[in-house]
């Protein structure tokens, strides 16, 4: 979370004033400025404070009364984000394990870390992710900018039809798991059913979720079903934010359709596309309750992507301090990348 | 501005309140934690007696099944007060015993006369022992279950059927009595056309999730010769986990997952089984007893088109024993009055309507009553059953070695990967993996 703060944080320093995709109705400023009212509260409260406090306030330096406004965020953020990460490190070079209160803590040094690196399990897992990860942004990303693009034509019912694709998006990942299980379901799920009537193999022999080849592209197909909508969202934004002048000069330079969507479009809107894909990329890597919905991890361990392990090894062997070690290993491993690629991202929006 | 700060006075409010409230609790309110299922209603109906005799308020506070351990096993690992009573799984109770979850009840069955010779022996080692099969007592055997077979008794009765089972196997076909049998019946349903409807074998468990597949495949495995460990030596397991006959074993399990489920059976536990059951799709379903009421009272597949029979024998005969007992949780505020409520419980009479309301008592003068086989179509099966019954580790490190057997036996059950031996030998090593880190071998 911190890691994708300092980064949206990082994208809006160099972006400047964000490129509002809508252009402002009329009659957006006929409401009340609420600042008329915070004056108020402010005088009342002015009023109100004794005059020694007040003396005493009118003491401190700006810097201090912004240290003191500051103080309490940076308490709650340091007692429930950075003192868990602090520990979570401290852990993973201990035999600690949170079900045994009284076994004694002892140090293993990099124990932890070597087991968790030479464990294949674990490779697996991560090989397992990758391969989620991959395709889902794949193919999110294609089937999400098509769509962006065709509902940025503005035809007729738009509006209305980017509402029904953004309903998926809008569903609990609990609920997505549990239908598609239904859906998936052999003898009387919906898609079995529809692959049947297409290709003609018969409903009985469709177990996307009982097949050790079909299983990973299962939640692949249900990762994208629900969250593509979510990338053609952003990427809708990034194509109104491409101002029309810059079309009109392309037509008056002759440029035809093809030229213009990969020298104009593309570029333009893909700082924007970069920026779905990072979103994706770190949520589907932690990527844990759909999948366990659908598949617990199985066929035997084919979709056990990482967090299925790291939760198994944390909260059910109650492993803390190697868990702790796989977390922190993980955890690296993100923010290196997404910082990388923010990185290249900059450079990409420089241009 | 102002909105928000009343708006986060609010939240503050409303937080402090919440974490308040459990505190404010009256001190004759119990709250007692256990899975959501049919047994439960039952204890939520029977429980009212300990109310109206009390004065004492129940709370109740049930998970379901796929999440249960994990959410009570994590209350029991940071000390929560949520739960006075638990009636936590029989593999808990090594863990909670030496982790000190549980309050000792050694103490207080001496001083009230619950004597544990009362109930059915395999039921005290199984749920109320740590270490198994010392007098220490955590626990009071609360729910006795075991995993069974129901049947079709309507579809195997079928004249024609029945004809042309005997033509093809030569004998009778009625509940099997080995699994060769079982498998053959399995067979002959396969695909059949059963009053214009397509129906399968049998229902088996292969959930890969929490402990669905070991259950089903320890189940079958301790009739083919499967043992956890040397009886003469503890934590020796290679020769006993991975000889020749679990292997075979588990080859025969994983040839009836091939030959005579449904489609779509890759993630099957008691609810998917009781569910393939109930919508006339299976023949024959393995399952935990505690589904039987029920299912004898469905009005599709119940009453006379119901039969149940106890697991089918090999070399030897077992059946896996699930079920709980009830403890009392060391960090609850209200121990006497939790305390209290076991020793109702204990009662002869209760116990007798426990088992009239759908819970399956562990009381002798319950199950030998002698009526007792009668009292229920299902009463025979269950006894049977709990005559022969066998359980999983219950060590502190129990999840992790049941996470290793349902990775190694649904790699190859259902995912087909390697061989039984394979799967076995890989079982061994992870076992071993485990005790070595407890510093047992």
């Amino acid at each position: 979370m911190r890691a994708i703060l300092r980064i949206a944080a990082r994208i809006g320093r160099r972006a400047g004033p964000p490129n509002f995709p809508y252009p402002k109705r009329p009659g957006e400023n006929l409401t009340i400025s609420p600042s008329s009212i915070v004056e108020k509260a402010a005088d009342a409260t002015a009023r109100a404070t004794p005059v020694s406090v007040a003396r005493r306030v009118r003491g401190l330096s700006d810097r201090a009364i912004a240290w003191l406004f500051i103080a309490p965020a940076i308490t709650l953020l340091l007692a429930i984000n950075i003192f868990p990460l602090l520990w979570a490190v401290y852990l993973s070079f201990t035999n600690y394990r949170a079900n045994r209160p009284n076994a004694p803590v002892q140090g293993v040094g990099l124990g932890n870390y070597q087991r968790v690196l030479n464990d294949p399990d674990i490779w697996q897992a991560m090989q397992t992710t990758a391969h989620f990860v991959f395709w889902t942004i794949v193919l999110q990303t294609v089937i999400g900018f098509t769509l962006a693009y065709l509902i940025d034509r503005k035809f007729r019912g738009h509006a209305f039809w980017t509402t029904i694709i953004l309903i998926p998006m809008m569903l609990s990942p609990a609920v997505v798991g549990n239908f598609w299980r239904f859906l998936y379901e052999p003898q009387i799920g919906l898609f079995a059913y529809a692959v049947s009537m297409v290709s003609g193999i018969p409903t009985s022999d469709i177990q996307m979720l009982g097949n050790v080849s079909l299983a990973p592209w299962a939640i692949i197909i249900v990762d994208t079903w629900m969250w593509t909508p979510y990338v053609m969202l952003i990427c809708l934004a990034g194509l109104r934010s491409i101002p029309d002048y810059i079309y009109e000069a392309a037509e008056v330079d002759r440029a035809s359709p093809w030229r213009q969507f990969w020298s104009i479009t593309v570029p333009m809107a893909l700082p924007f596309i970069m920026l779905a894909v990072l979103f994706r990329g770190i949520e589907n890597f932690k990527m844990f309750d759909m999948v366990t919905l659908l598949t617990g991890g199985g066929p035997g361990s084919v979709t056990e992507v990482a967090s299925i392990t790291l939760k198994r090894a944390a909260f059910e062997s109650w492993a803390t301090g190697r868990a702790s070690a796989f977390a922190i290993i993980l955890f690296v491993a993100v923010f290196g990348l997404a910082n990388i690629y923010v990185k290249a991202l900059n450079k990409v929006k420089q241009r | 501005m102002q909105k928000t700060s009343k708006a986060l006075l609010g939240l503050a409010t409303a937080f402090v309140m919440s974490s308040a409230l459990p505190n404010l609790a009256k001190a004759d309110e119990l709250t007692l934690c256990w899975a959501a299922w049919d047994p439960a209603n039952a204890l939520v109906e029977l429980s009212k007696d300990f109310t109206a005799k009390t004065g004492t308020q129940m709370k109740f506070e049930f998970v379901p099944w796929t999440s249960y351990a994990d959410r009570f096993l994590n209350e029991l690992n940071s000390h929560g007060k949520l739960c006075d009573l638990i009636i936590g799984d029989s593999q808990w109770i090594g863990g909670s015993a030496e982790n000190g979850h549980y309050v000792k009840l050694n103490d207080f069955f001496d001083k009230e006369g619950i004597k544990m010779d009362d109930f059915v022996p395999a039921t005290v080692v199984g749920y109320s022992e740590w270490p198994k099969n010392t007098p220490n007592y955590w626990a009071l055997p609360a729910m006795g279950d075991v995993v069974g077979w129901t049947y079709r008794k309507d579809w195997f009765e079928k004249p024609e059927l029945q004809k042309e089972f005997k033509a093809k196997y030569g004998r009778d076909l009625a509940a099997p009595k080995t699994y060769d049998e079982l498998k053959q019946i399995a067979e002959f349903f396969q695909k059949r056309e059963i009053d214009g409807k397509t129906v399968y074998g049998a229902s088996i468990y292969t959930e890969r999730g929490s402990e669905g597949i070991t259950m089903g495949v320890t189940n079958v495995l301790y009739d083919w010769g499967f043992q956890y460990e040397n009886p003469k030596k503890p934590y020796d397991m290679e020769g006993f986990v991975n000889s020749a006959d679990a292997v075979k074993g588990l080859e025969f399990y994983k040839s009836l997952y091939d030959c005579c489920t449904p489609p779509g059976s890759s993630n099957v536990y008691m609810v998917e089984s009781a569910d393939a059951f109930k919508s006339g799709q299976v023949a024959m379903q393995m399952n935990f007893a505690f589904t039987w009421p029920g299912l004898y009272k469905d009005e599709k597949v119940g009453g006379d088109r119901i039969g149940f029979f106890p697991n089918p024998a090999e070399k030897a005969h077992f059946a896996q024993l699930g079920g709980q007992g009830i403890s009392v949780v060391s960090y609850s505020d209200k121990r006497d009055a939790a305390l209290q409520y076991i020793k109702w419980f204990a009662q002869p009479d209760v116990q007798a309507k426990w088992w009239e309301l759908g819970g399956f008592s562990c009381l002798n003068s319950v199950v030998n009553a002698p009526g007792f086989a009668k009292s229920q179509p299902y009463a025979q099966a269950f006894l049977d059953s709990m005559a022969i019954v066998k359980d999983f580790w219950a060590e502190p490190s129990y999840a992790s070695l049941l996470q290793a057997m349902q990775k190694r036996v649904h790699n190859y059950v259902v995912a087909g990967n390697g061989t039984a031996k394979e799967a076995l030998d890989g079982l061994v090593k992870d076992w071993s993996d485990v005790f070595k880190d407890d510093g047992k071998i």
